[in-house]
């Protein structure tokens, strides 16, 4: 969101202060995906209740696939651009991170697309899986989405 | 006139030629692609590499004659090479350089002197926006096959020269601190 607000802003210093806290979340994010995915190696994710037919149990696996995807697709192709834009990535102000390509112009429009369809991309699977989730709750009436949270203790 | 005092004009004339031609070095213009003026600057602390592309610089120097050495540039600033187009037309405006109504920044040297070996300082008034200061530079003049290579850095506080006014002066998104880093290829007398 703070992305899209960003990319309309006029050149000013609220806009390159904005644009660094995007990127730095961005990395942030970037991170704790990559850590998420280093656990998920060696934990996988309780079964779904067989109450819930095989399509729909393909659908989620499919889901959270793309989701994955996704999240690491959409911080990588800001880096990227970021790189081709010429600007490097100082996460938090404090550590410069490497440039993944050189800088190059027409590449770097293209990798600005890129990373804004990715997101709008990314906007719409988690909206389907909220839905999916909601669905679970209050039509099936299963205990998939109570589950993630701590404090419930699962139904087996 | 007696050929005698005839002869002693004649000396004195080229005794005082000489001294004339002893005490001066002769300002040389520089070729375009032979100085190269850039610097850099922090947003966010990340650095943003720039350049001029348009400088005219005049030199004239001789480790022989230090004291007679001088220099002086000319920076077009509506040369200033970003790349970022955005950057570019935002730094010509009235808050940053006003480049409308300041289009040079220049330097006029003071003096030179030598550090020992390669080292030398070079002192002068940079005017940038209208505004004058004094300034020193370490340079390092290497000889090389017919051609002087000469290298100096000078770091500079933009909101001295009132570069980036009003919002833009919050040091903490522009930092203040600016190097200038400046490449010369003077062409020696020295074979």
């Amino acid at each position: 969101m703070l992305g899209l607000y960003v990319s309309d802003l006029p050149f000013s210093p609220q806009r390159l202060r904005l644009i660094s806290y995007h990127k730095w979340i961005g990395i942030t994010v970037f991170l704790l995906v990559l850590f998420r995915l280093l656990w998920r190696t060696t934990h996988s994710a309780p079964a779904l209740p067989d109450t819930i037919p095989q399509w729909q149990k393909l659908a989620a696996t499919a889901t959270h696939g793309l989701l994955y995807l996704l999240m690491v697709a959409v911080p990588l192709s800001g880096w990227l651009f970021s790189s081709a834009a010429g600007v490097p990535v100082v996460y938090l102000g404090l550590v410069r991170l490497p440039d993944l390509i050189g800088a190059d112009k027409a590449l770097a429009a293209n990798l600005k697309e890129l990373h804004e369809i990715l997101n709008y991309v990314m906007l719409g699977v988690v909206i389907a899986h909220v839905l999916a989730a909601i669905k679970h709750h209050f039509i099936d009436k299963d205990a998939v989405l109570v589950r993630m949270l701590p404090f419930i203790k699962p139904r087996s | 006139m007696k050929a005698f005092s005839r002869s002693r004009i004649a000396i004195a004339l080229l005794t005082f030629t000489t001294g004339l031609a002893i005490a001066q070095v002769a300002m040389q213009p520089i070729p375009q692609d032979k100085v190269n003026i850039r610097f850099v600057s922090k947003q966010m602390n990340v650095p943003v590499e720039g350049k001029f592309r348009k400088v005219n610089a005049s030199v004239a120097f001789d480790p022989a004659k230090i004291d007679a050495s001088k220099a002086q540039f000319d920076i077009d600033l509506n040369s200033i090479d970003l790349g970022l187009p955005e950057a570019e037309t935002e730094v010509k405006r009235p808050a940053w350089f006003d480049t409308a109504k300041y289009p040079k920044a220049t330097f006029v040297s003071t003096g030179v002197k030598s550090l020992g070996g390669a080292k030398y300082e070079i002192a002068g008034k940079l005017t940038i926006k209208g505004i004058t200061k004094d300034v020193t530079a370490p340079v390092t003049i290497t000889q090389k096959a017919g051609v002087n290579d000469v290298a100096g850095a000078l770091t500079i506080k933009r909101l001295d020269y009132k570069i980036g006014e009003g919002t833009w002066s919050d040091t903490d998104t522009v930092a203040n601190e600016v190097e200038i880093k400046f490449t010369l290829s003077l062409p020696s007398t020295k074979k």
